[in-house]
């Protein structure tokens, strides 16, 4: 039952709708956690990790909220290339640190599952990153070339990938700390 | 719909162009276009099409004149079709006259002006009439003429009484309502719009103009009969003979072009009745005298105070004619004209090339480089009168002829010949004449298809790239100049009002970029040139398609910057060996006069070592006062108020300074060189005022701030498959660049160095600030002397050439196309918009295009460059090029308007990306990828009739070649020694360079010179030039008693066979045998004999053909003829890898294989780097390995957690 409530709510959530998820989120949890309260619940490892990357989703779909506007106004001409990327380049290594940082969680708790599913991603990052031009600082995006079509309309696909996977992740983890604190 | 179409006639001039703007954008345009000119018309069906194909020429053209088709078939195919049609509408020449007569008064000297807008008027009506006489011709036309009728009416009574003054102008506004009636009815090919053409007469010639060889030029020809002037020319022949026009020969544009400028002249005189008024083009700076007292009031002044300063520069004002007259009106229109002036300044180079400036303005003009045809053409278009009642039917004929010829099937496994004997032209647009006419020169502005895809997936099909070449700070040999207070631009989207709007009444106009319909200010009524009120649409902005604006200070974010030099000189030991020094120095002190720039010109010099070095050069001092700065690592100014000084007070330092310099350093011992921090101090010095910063390196940079490895391994060179380190090893460079990039300063490098210097590094400090750079591989003062000579030139060609400061660029394209990707030396600010601290004229950009929405509704396209800089004068200006292109929606007709060099230009620049960011092999695949699409494409989808052969499109036929060429050139070979920084600056200068160069690079021009005749020669300014005949670069060609040229655009080699002619070494080499050649020779001696005369000026052909001023570049081209004996035989071997005959053969073999697994989508997710990640034995144990389990999930751990 849960499940599916989850599953309506990921289906219609969007980037915007933050408030909503966040508003929803409470009435989810009572009636769940009502029926299946035996009163043996136990807050495990497992469990706090997922309450971490829970916190940890929220921050990166803000990156990704974050990446799709600024390079939608690289698009409509509001800023610099330069400016942008000075803005964007710093946020890239701390998003995939933090992802990196809650694979390793579950890595830890042996959420294999949802160690699988976040591994593309994983995979992914580091090969951007070793792919990366060359640059002095850290960071993935260079004002010289950021401006092509090609990486421009790349960019723009990413963030909203990301942006998609973060928040069907988001509800995952909801589902996974809820289901992890019952079945314990 | 006549009737409408006639009142415009009435008005002739004026009232065609209302018409034609009305018809322009979706309403009236559609229709016609659909139909007639464009896509449908020209090449309506396939079917037809492809007949043509296995039968030459014939079916198509037969339909129009067909006495061009021989003709083409000589001459380049796409091209030539232009020239067909113009013989036969040249006789009508006479017609222009009356537009002469009218607009004469008011403005003879600005002939251009005042022509070109007659021009373009005319040729609106002749162009919807052309259209029709094509297939469904009848039923556009209509439309366009009902919409337009109703401007034309408007106009009328308001232009009209201008007109109507000059007596010339009453004449001829009388015959046009009597001729337009009745041609309209009586005159098939005109229909309804002749009439209304009165001045369509002007209009055929336009036609003419389209049609012959190159465009623009034919019309020239054409004009310049009409004027009287073709005996004048002594070229007559191909002048005043229209049907010459057709002929091959007259296709050379050289010829055409030269004369029609001269007739200007001249001419003007021989001619009076024709116009009274003077000659456009060349002749304007004379005009400058005739003024017409009455009107002039809205002339600038100014334009006529110009300075001759700026005719250096290359441009020079001329002031209307009228300018003297009145108060500097806010409307002001100057014609400025950029003097093969220009030339001059770098021309010097050869001292042979002494005619270059001497050469009459008419010449100058008309000078056209090899593919294109000269600029002045296109102007002078507008102005002759031409054939006016042929040019609608040979509009008509134009498009039709045209296509059958590019679409003509080559078999390339059979043609041993495929180059044509003359220089390649570039495809006309299938336009209707009027919009043709006053199209953008194809030097300037130029479309790998001259006929867009309506959508992209046609565009897929065709497997050619869509994209722009530009050349847009090119020196001009005319330019129109306007200062107004407002400058007339559309309100949504900024585009500045072009020949390519419409009007749809006299207050209204429409932008032909994102359609939005904008009020004409009041001051845009007046028009300056005719004096006229009510004729928004005779304003030079809507009469030429390359103008230039003065721009009012709402263009300015902050004063005009003057013009700063500064100097960043190596002076560790290793660049004293070269010497350079003594050379820059020198050359420095001749031209301190001649630097572009005016009483607020900077300059300022620093040098370097492992130190560096500045020079208060500050008014007063007695001499110069070296401060030396030891502390690299974190640079700071000493005196940062006297580093950059004066060039007018301070000159008598700065010469000192420069006397001094190359001794100072001489026994300096050190080797380090701290580049990274002359940079930055330069960087320092120039970004409160932005300026040029000319760095002078001589080794790789190894201290401080920069330091670079040597990356290249000699010995891997040849042996490599894939050549390594192609990108920057740091970013030091580009960060830097960018820095200076936002303060407005430039950087231009210039590397001699005899070792590795890294210049894929160097160069982005360049690449992203808009600089140029120079390379001169092994330079030094003793051993190389043909790099000495060559640096000297490129010094003062380099010093002297005109420059722009804190310039940007936009490019505006109608809605519905996008920009990709731009190539060149800039940093791309916004997805449209170019930041360019410099631009010079020797300074070409690329620009990919996607289309991202259906064109299905639209006729044409345009494209618009706008490029705002300060001139060295400190004026803001804006220079402005319009390109307007038909949508086509057949395969067939995409392939009849591709251009073929700018294809392979494009196609470089796209390698050399490729190159960088996947691998070299990767890039020489996809260019053979290019050919081999298309040409598969061509024959499944647009060959109806299969036949065996590797086929091509006429106009296509050269592509394998071209890529053949490619894969050899410098850049792109491997198997061959290639030293990492040629190859590189091979790339940059790919990238950089104008089409023109990029070609010869790519394909270097062959000529036989021991068997020179007078045969098509050019003649220019008492000197005969030859015109032989461009080689196949084949060994075939080669015979041992033979002398042969072979001009690679910075370099000539002359190839002397063992057996030529002792005549031919006498004369031209001055010595009595073979045996006697010297072993370097880098000159030819000077001239004693008529003979060597001859072959003289043939060296400099190139650049004679083309425009003068631009050619030069400050390379001379004549300079190296390395003769050497060693070199012979190397000569030999170098001009083998381009036989035509093993072209075919390599290419059908690799072609289908790669065919679709096209190189993009590799990489991109199955790279092998992702594979190890996943599938590594190392990884796996460690996720799941038992052992690790415990650790975590142990119970005993559980229990802590929680």
């Amino acid at each position: 039952m849960v499940w599916s409530r989850m599953k309506d709510i990921s289906d219609k959530s969007h980037i915007r709708s933050r408030w909503c998820i966040t508003l929803r989120i409470t009435p989810l949890l009572k009636p769940s956690s009502e029926p299946h309260d035996r009163g043996n619940m136990a807050f495990t490892f497992a469990a706090f990790c997922y309450m971490l990357a829970l916190l940890l989703t929220a921050a990166l779909i803000f990156f990704a909220i974050w990446h799709i506007i600024a390079f939608d106004e690289l698009k409509t001409d509001y800023k610099n290339p330069i400016d942008q990327c000075n803005t964007l380049n710093p946020l890239v290594l701390p998003e995939y640190l933090i992802h990196f940082f809650f694979c390793v969680m579950f890595f830890c708790a042996a959420e294999w599952l949802t160690l699988c599913l976040n591994l593309p991603l994983f995979a992914y990052h580091v090969w951007r990153y070793m792919s990366r031009p060359v640059m002095s600082s850290p960071g993935l995006y260079d004002p010289t070339t950021i401006m092509n079509a090609d990486i421009l309309a790349y960019c723009q696909k990413e963030g909203w990938c990301k942006l998609a996977f973060y928040l069907l992740s988001f509800f995952y983890y909801l589902y996974g700390m809820i289901y992890v604190l019952v079945s314990s | 719909m006549t009737r409408l179409k006639w009142p415009g006639p009435s008005q002739n001039l004026q009232q065609l162009p209302a018409l034609s703007y009305g018809m322009a954008p979706h309403q009236n345009y559609s229709p016609l276009q659909a139909k007639a000119p464009l896509g449908p018309g020209l090449y309506p069906q396939n079917s037809p099409y492809h007949p043509p194909s296995s039968l030459p020429h014939t079916p198509p053209l037969s339909a129009s004149p067909v006495p061009q088709m021989p003709s083409a078939q000589s001459t380049p195919p796409p091209v030539a079709g232009g020239g067909y049609y113009n013989s036969p509408l040249q006789t009508p020449a006479m017609g222009p006259a009356w537009h002469y007569n009218t607009s004469a008064p008011v403005t003879p000297p600005h002939a251009h002006a005042a022509t070109n807008h007659m021009a373009p008027p005319r040729s609106m009506a002749p162009s919807t009439s052309s259209p029709a006489p094509g297939p469904g011709l009848p039923p556009s036309s209509a439309h366009g003429y009902s919409q337009t009728g109703v401007a034309p009416h408007t106009y009328h009574q308001p232009v009209r009484p201008p007109y109507g003054a000059p007596p010339s102008a009453a004449a001829a506004s009388g015959p046009r309502p009597a001729m337009g009636p009745p041609p309209p009815i009586g005159q098939p090919p005109p229909m309804g719009q002749p009439p209304p053409m009165g001045q369509p007469p002007p209009m055929g010639q336009p036609p003419p103009m389209g049609q012959p060889p190159p465009m623009g030029q034919p019309p020239p020809m054409g004009q310049p009969p009409p004027m009287g002037q073709p005996p004048p020319m002594g070229q007559p022949p191909p002048m005043g003979q229209p049907p010459p026009m057709g002929q091959p020969p007259p296709m050379r544009h050289p010829p055409p072009m030269v004369h029609p400028p001269p007739t200007g002249h001249s001419p003007s005189g021989a001619p009076p009745p024709m116009r009274p008024t003077p000659p456009p083009s060349g002749p304007p700076m004379g005009n400058a005298t005739p003024p017409t007292p009455k009107a002039d009031a809205q002339w600038d002044a100014v334009n006529h105070s110009a300075p001759p300063s700026e005719s250096e520069e290359g441009d020079v004002e001329c002031p209307g004619i009228m300018s003297g007259n009145g108060p500097q009106a806010p409307n002001s229109y100057n014609h400025v004209e950029s003097q093969p002036g220009a030339p001059p300044p770098p021309g010097p180079p050869g001292r042979h090339l002494g005619h270059y400036p001497s050469l009459p303005p008419g010449y100058q003009s008309s000078p056209s480089g090899h593919t294109t045809q000269p600029y002045p053409l296109k102007q002078q278009p507008y102005q002759q009168p031409g054939p006016a009642q042929l040019s609608p039917s040979l509009a008509a004929l134009s498009l039709q002829s045209g296509t059958p010829e590019a679409l003509r099937v080559v078999n390339l496994l059979q043609e041993r010949n495929l180059l044509p004997a003359g220089p390649i032209t570039p495809p006309t647009p299938c336009l209707p004449q009027d919009l043709q006419r006053v199209n953008c020169n194809p030097e300037v502005f130029r479309a790998t298809l001259t006929s867009i895809p309506q959508n992209q997936s046609l565009l897929n099909k065709a497997k050619l790239p869509l994209g722009l070449l530009l050349h847009p700070f090119k020196d001009l040999s005319q330019l129109p100049v306007v200062t107004s207070s407002t400058i007339v631009r559309c309100r949504s989207c900024r585009t500045y009002i072009n020949p390519f709007v419409s009007f749809l009444d006299q207050r209204r106009w429409k932008c032909n970029l994102c359609y939005r319909v904008n009020e004409v200010p009041e001051e845009f009524m007046y028009n300056p040139v005719s004096r006229a009120y009510g004729e928004p649409h005779k304003r030079p902005e809507v009469q030429n398609a390359t103008i230039e604006f003065i721009a009012p200070s709402e263009y300015m974010l902050r004063p005009p910057q003057p013009a700063v030099y500064l100097f960043v000189l190596d002076v560790s030991h290793n660049a004293l060996e070269t010497g350079y020094l003594h050379v820059f120095c020198q050359s420095l002190l001749d031209n301190l006069s001649s630097l572009p720039g005016d009483s607020r010109t900077k300059v300022g010099f620093i040098t370097f070592d492992s130190t560096i070095h500045f020079y208060n050069l500050q008014e007063g001092l007695s001499q110069p006062q070296m401060l030396i700065v030891s502390d690299i690592e974190d640079i700071f100014l000493p005196t940062p108020d006297s580093l950059l000084v004066n060039l007018s007070e301070s000159k008598e330092l700065v010469q000192d300074l420069l006397k001094s310099l190359p001794t100072m350093f001489e026994k300096s011992m050190e080797t380090q060189s701290a580049l990274g921090s002359a940079l930055q101090a330069a960087f320092k010095l120039l970004s409160p005022t932005g300026g040029r910063m000319s760095v002078f390196q001589t080794q790789l940079p190894n201290l401080g701030a920069g330091a670079l490895q040597s990356r290249e391994d000699p010995n891997q060179r040849a042996a490599a498959k894939d050549v390594q380190h192609l990108s920057p090893a740091t970013d030091f460079y580009k960060k830097l660049a960018l820095d200076c990039s936002g303060q407005q300063v430039a950087v231009d490098l210039f590397l001699l160095s005899a070792q590795y210097c890294d210049l894929a590094s160097l160069g982005c400090i360049s690449r992203y600030s808009a600089g140029s750079v120079y390379y001169y591989p092994s330079y030094h003062q003793q051993h190389s002397p043909a790099q000495v000579e060559r640096f000297q030139k490129d010094l003062k060609r380099y010093l002297t050439r005109k420059i722009g400061f804190e310039a940007v660029m936009r490019i505006r394209c109608t809605k519905g196309l996008s920009i990709h990707t731009f190539h060149g030396n800039f940093f791309v600010r916004s997805t449209d918009l170019l930041s360019l601290p410099n631009v010079n004229p020797d300074a070409g950009f690329a620009v990919q295009m996607s289309i991202d929405e259906n064109l299905d509704d639209l006729q044409v396209v345009s494209f618009q460059a706008a490029l705002l800089y300060t001139s060295s004068k400190g004026e803001r200006r804006i220079r402005v090029h319009t390109l307007c292109l038909p949508v086509v929606n057949s395969l067939a007709d995409i392939f009849a308007g591709a251009d073929v060099q700018a294809i392979t230009g494009l196609l470089a620049c796209m390698a050399v990306d490729r190159s960088v960011t996947a691998s070299l092999s990767d890039a020489r695949d996809a260019l053979t990828n290019a050919a081999v699409d298309s040409l598969s494409c061509y024959r499944q989808s647009v060959l109806t009739i299969q036949q065996p052969g590797l086929l091509s499109p006429c106009c296509l036929r050269l592509f394998p070649l071209y890529v053949l060429a490619l894969h050899k050139q410098k850049a792109f070979r491997v198997g061959t020694s290639t030293r990492l920084d040629d190859r590189v600056f091979a790339m940059c200068q790919l990238k950089y360079q104008p089409l023109v160069y990029a070609m010869l690079m790519i394909h270097p021009a062959l000529y036989r010179l021991d068997d020179l005749t007078d045969q098509g020669a050019l003649n220019v300014n008492d000197r005969t030039i030859p015109q032989p005949p461009v080689l196949q670069l084949s060994v075939e060609k080669f015979s041992r008693d033979g002398a042969f040229l072979m001009d690679a655009g910075t370099v000539m080699y002359l190839w002397i066979g063992r057996n030529c002619s002792p005549a031919f070494l006498s004369q031209v080499l001055g010595v009595t045998s073979y045996a006697a050649v010297p072993e370097n020779m880098y000159l030819l001696p000077e001239p004693e004999t008529v003979r060597s005369n001859a072959a003289r000026p043939l060296r400099r052909e190139p650049d004679e053909d083309s425009l003068s001023a631009e050619h030069d570049r400050g390379q001379d081209r004549l300079r190296p003829l390395p003769l050497s004996l060693k070199l012979r035989p190397l000569l030999s071997v170098k001009l083998r890898p381009f036989p035509l005959s093993l072209k075919p053969r390599p290419l059908l073999s690799v072609k289908l294989r790669p065919l679709f697994l096209s190189v993009k989508l590799r990489p991109l997710f199955l790279s092998v780097k992702l594979r190890p990640l996943f599938l590594s034995m190392k990884l796996r144990p460690l996720l799941l390995s038992m052992k690790l389990r415990p650790l975590f999930l142990s119970m005993k751990l559980r229990p802590s957690c929680f």
